[in-house]
Order: structure tokens, then sequence, then C-alpha cells
């Protein structure tokens, strides 16, 4: 009974809202390079990077938004490196995604501790506040939930509505989709498949990383190593679990969170003592894989998904 | 752009563009340790020096190898096949798992049959924990790279359990750490007074045990015939869904050993913090020796040398120990542009 009553409160889905917000942010800058045809396997660490670099950027001195364009730039230079070697140079997509991973994990740990080589504890930031929308956040259980949340976390929502528009309602969206589905129509139009694909790869690594920044910055106020634990990785499951939507990814991203929300607030209860925290933390992992065996027969992957475009080629 | 490929590649154009790599490697990593305050020149001959300037140094590097011999061929063997196996770590820690629980002096067993038995055992926890991910692929299409991931989160917490519950040894002074193995399941060192044990051994003969598979034996025929094409592979009657299964098999038992062997051989009882990613690391090991199985025995000493190494430059010269991942990601992004280049020519349209 004690789950139904969690499941009523406002600040249940105020938390949902809150963890859903940076994985809509990766989750649909992975979507935006795997609807060009790129799968981009370097998320999780560009997240880690974004995490640190905007949260660096405010702590240096600079605005909370000059941070996020600042974590925003750094993801797009990890994007430029993925999709210079997995675009015109066509390498496993697989390799690059988890070395890029790698180089950038370790380059921002690096950088952190050259930058702050003493502290015991990493300093805190002014991080981003909540802010109650006028009339909206007054309605009972929903205002609460919706409308007292962070500029950021808006930011995520205008942006799905923005990705679905630009995706499918202007030419553009649909060039990035057919380089996804099929290059060599593209090339045919005179379109160059390099560029749209380079294109989407930047834009969607610099979302990741301000899905990373929104750690640093609005979740939290700090920067601490192992903060990003796996996201990325739940964001890749979001994608094929949201067909490849913007709309429908959002809704998973949200599921997802709820559900997080609600594992730690039932670890609380009578229920959750007698049971060891780890089955706890374990169970969005799961939930993620049995959302993907639920999906997986029904999704209809980009059809040019990590297959590299070579003009020569016939 | 475009990307044309070479009929017969020249020694030079074999040779240059990795060389340039591995260059290049050495010149960003000097660069970020003068960052750090270091002297550039210092640091390659320091990380030398610190992974094989002295037999104690050698030794460690062969140690540290070990583990990576395993994922690494863990990683080669399923790659080979397009079999994206991520998971190496959950399958390691399956094998240290193993090896405590009938390490630990449960078995009423000759004491010349134990090791046998512990070997078998890990190799069996690490195919079935990969298993699982297999199947779903084959049964279900879901994606690999993603399951096998996810697992790596979900087993480590699944140990942590257990090592926090029944596995917790009483004498820990409540530190999550299961009891220490008994002598007859240890592993014995290779030469007595020197700390290399024969998890080396073994590893070495996995390599050249997975070099026969794939060069003699009709699964390694079928597993490179299923990477190479599957539509091709099905039409010539290869069994692909049983393949990539056998494959899983393979490649979770090979991973698992590196878990047996560091807790038989090295550190006598399982922790949380026994893997510093090995699974992950067994990737870079096994993509630097281009999923050749001996290869993969030089690029894990190579990586090792390079852990090892940047561990003592560390020390000598205060930059953080992180250059070392910094250099391998570079290593492995550079390696894997060169060796396309050295089959491929660059054309300008």
């Amino acid at each position: 009974m004690e789950i139904i009553d969690i499941l009523f409160t406002a600040s249940f889905w105020a938390a949902a809202i809150r963890i859903a917000s940076p994985l809509i942010f990766a989750t649909l800058g992975e979507l935006i390079c795997e609807r060009a045809g790129v799968l981009n396997l370097g998320i999780e660490g560009i997240m880690v990077a974004g995490a640190f670099a905007g949260w660096m950027a405010v702590y240096s001195g600079t605005g909370l938004w000059t941070g996020v364009c600042v974590a925003m730039l750094v993801g797009m230079l990890f994007g430029l490196l993925h999709s210079t070697l997995t675009v015109p140079f066509g390498l496993s997509q697989h390799v690059v995604g988890l070395g890029v991973t790698l180089l950038a994990t370790s380059s921002t740990y690096y950088a952190y501790r050259l930058a702050l080589p003493e502290v015991t504890s990493p300093p805190k930031i002014e991080a981003f506040q909540p802010y109650e929308i006028p009339i909206l956040s007054d309605i009972p259980l929903l205002g609460p939930a919706l409308f007292s949340q962070t500029p950021l976390t808006y930011l995520a929502f205008v942006l799905v509505a923005v990705v679905s528009v630009v995706l499918y309602r202007t030419p553009l969206g649909l060039a990035v989709r057919a380089a996804g589905e099929n290059p060599a129509a593209v090339a045919a139009q005179g379109l160059s498949v390099t560029a749209i694909r380079m294109g989407a790869v930047m834009v969607g690594s610099g979302l990741m990383a301000v899905g990373g920044a929104f750690l640093t910055m609005s979740a939290f106020d700090s920067f601490f190593f192992e903060m990003v634990n796996g996201r990325g990785w739940i964001c890749i499951a979001l994608v094929v679990f949201g067909s490849w939507r913007p709309g429908k990814a959002l809704l998973g991203a949200v599921l997802f969170a709820a559900f997080d929300a609600l594992q730690i607030r039932v670890q609380q209860t009578s229920l959750g003592t007698h049971i060891p925290y780890q089955i706890f933390l374990m169970m969005p992992y799961i939930l993620s894989i049995f959302a993907l065996i639920l999906m997986s027969r029904r999704a209809e992957v980009p059809a040019a998904l990590m297959v590299p475009f070579n003009k020569g080629e016939r | 752009m475009r990307l044309e490929p070479i009929k017969s590649p020249t020694l030079v154009r074999k040779l240059v563009p990795p060389a340039i790599a591995l260059i290049s490697t050495v010149v960003i990593a000097s660069l970020l340790a003068m960052v750090a305050g270091a002297n550039p020149f210092s640091v390659i001959g320091l990380i030398l020096k610190g992974s094989f300037g002295s037999q104690f140094a050698t030794l460690e590097t062969l140690n540290r190898a070990t583990p990576l011999i395993f994922t690494g061929l863990a990683v080669a063997v399923a790659f080979r096949a397009k079999f994206w196996n991520i998971g190496a770590e959950a399958q390691l820690y399956a094998g240290a798992l193993m090896t405590v629980l009938l390490g630990t002096g449960v078995l009423p067993w000759p004491s010349f049959a134990i090791l046998p038995l512990i070997i078998v055992a890990s190799i069996l926890a690490g195919a079935i924990v990969l298993l699982v991910p297999a199947l779903l692929k084959t049964r279900f299409g879901v994606d690999e790279v993603v399951t096998t991931l996810l697992f790596n989160f979900i087993f480590l917490l699944f140990i942590s359990m257990l090592l926090e519950g029944v596995l917790k040894d009483p004498m820990g002074m409540g530190w999550p750490k299961s009891a220490r193995i008994i002598p007859e399941a240890k592993l014995p060192r290779i030469v007595d007074g020197l700390r290399l044990h024969w998890g080396f051994g073994l590893a070495i003969f996995s390599a050249i045990c997975i070099w026969i598979i794939q060069t003699r034996s009709t699964l390694g025929y079928e597993m490179r015939a299923v990477g190479l094409n599957k539509d091709a592979a099905t039409f010539a009657g290869i069994p692909v869904n049983l393949v990539i299964v056998k494959t899983a098999l393979l490649s979770g038992g090979l991973a698992a050993l590196a878990g047996f062997s560091e807790v038989a051989g090295l550190k006598g009882s399982l922790t949380l913090d026994l893997s510093p990613g090995f699974g992950y690391t067994g990737i870079i090991v096994a993509m630097l020796a281009l999923l050749n199985p001996l290869g993969v025995i030089l690029a894990a000493l190579f990586v090792a040398g390079i852990f090892v190494g940047a561990d003592s430059m560390s020390r000598a010269a205060d930059v953080p120990t992180y250059l070392a991942d910094i250099m391998l990601a570079t290593a492995l992004l550079l390696m894997v542009l060169a060796i396309m280049l050295t089959r491929f020519r660059v054309v300008r349209d």
C-alpha cells in the first residue's frame, strides 16, 4: 500500500521528471545520431566530459548558461572526432564509439586532477534553481511535478518538440532521416551524406554533453567521478525503446525515471529494509533489458544504421 | 573524398601508417605530461623504465598482462564473429565468483583435482553469463551491445550483494570481501620466489588454443564466415545462430578465466575492486592485436606495460595516472585509422 501512496505524491513525480531530464537530452542526442545512420557509443564518455566542462566553466566564473554552451561545445568536439573517424573513414562505429568514451572519460579525469590537484571533496557551484512557472505551478499534483523544475528541465521538454518538428516537418530533417535510411538516394539528390551525418553526430553529441551537464549544474552542484554511472548506455536502450521517435523516447525516459524514483523511495519503506539495496539498484538496468526485449521485435531500425557510405562503391 | 581499396599494398604502405599512429600517441602523451608540468622528453623513458626496466617491473607487467590476455582473447573471439561482447567485465567476475565458491575448501576433493575443477567451473560460469545476451540476440533480436553493457552493472551489483551478504568473510573486519581460498586452490608460481604465477602460462596456452581453433577448425571457419557476411554464411548452410551461441560460450569462458587467474594466482579472495576495468581494456587489447589471438599476447604486454609504467611515472613525475588511459584511447583510435589506411587510399573527388 505504501507504494500506491508514493505514486500520488507530487514530490515523487517531481523527482521522476528531474531524473528524466539528463536522459532526455542524451537520448535525443543519440536518436539524432542514429537517425542519420551513426551509432554513437561515445555517449557515456561525452556525458562525463559535458558534466565536467559545464561545471568547471561555472566554477571558473562564467554564467550558468555559458556553462551549458561550453559543455555543448566540448560535446560537439568529441562528436567531430567520432564522426570524422566513422563517417568519411568508415571505421567500426562500435570500436570508435568505445574509444571516444574512454578518451573523453580519461581526459576529463586528467583535466580534473590538473585543475583541482589538492581537493578531497570537489567544490560546489551555484547551480540552476527551480523556477516556478506562474499559474501552471499552482495546479495540484501536476504543478509541483512539472512546473516547478529548473530551466534546464524545461529546455529538455522544449527540445523534444523542436527535434520532432525538425525531423518530421523540415527538409533538413528529411535529409537526416534519409541519410540513415537510404544514403545513396541522398547522394543522388546532390546532397553530401558525409556532411549530413557529421553534422548530426556533432549536434547529437552536443546534446549528450548537455545531458551530462544537467547532472553537475542542476541535479547536483558538484562533479564526482562515476557520476554518469551507465546513464549513457541506458539512453541507447531508450532510443531503441522509443523506436527512434522523439516523443516515444521522452515517454520511455519519464517511465524509466519514475521507476528509478520509485525504487529509491521503496528502499526507505518497511518492505525495502528487508531486501538488499543492490536489488533496487539493479532494477533500472534489468528494466531496460526487458524493455529492449519487448520492443525489439517491433522496432523500425534505420535501415542504414551502422552502414558506412562510400560514394565510389556500387 | 572517398576511399579506394589498394589491390596489393607495398611494405611501406603496410608499415608507415601504424608507425605514425604509434609515434603520434607518444607525442600526444608527452605534450599532455608537459601540460601537467613534467618534462615531456622524460615521460616515455619513465614509463618504459617502470614497465620493463627491472626484473621486478617486468614481472609486474607480465602479471598485469595475464588477465588482459584472457579478456583480450574473449573480445577477439567474439568480435571476429561480429558478436559485440562488451560484457567481459561481468564474465570476469563470474569466473572469480566461481573460484571463491569452490576454492574456499567446500569440496571434499583430492587436492590435485581441485584446480582443474575450478577452472572448468569458472569457464562454465562465464559462458552462462554471456549465454543470456547471446540468446536474447538470436531469439529476440535484442542488440547485444546494450545488453552486455547493462549486464556489467547488474552483475557487479550482484557480486556486491553477495560480498555484503552470504559471502562476507567473518574475519574481514567488516570489509565487503570474501574468505580466502585454500592453498590447494591457488595457482602456483612459475619460478619459486618470483612473483609470476601459472595464470600467465594458462593465458599463453589459451591464446595458442584459440589460434588453432580459429585457423584449423570448422568452428573457426564458421565464426569468420558469420563475421564477414551473415547472409552469405546462411546461404552457405552455416547455422548462423548456433555459431553465435558457440562464439558467446567460448568468449564468456575466456573472460571468466581472467577472474579465475586473478583470484587463484594473485589476490586469493574476491573483492569489488578485483578488476580495474580489465573487461573493457580487453577491447583495446583485441583491437590493437587486429583480433589475432597470438597478437593479443603482444598487445596485452603493451597495454599492461603502459599501465604499470604509468603508475611509476606518475609517482616520479607527478602526472595523473589517467594519462595511461588517454594513451590507450589515443592508440586505439589512431591504430584503427592507420590499419584502414594500409588497405585504402584516400581519393579527392
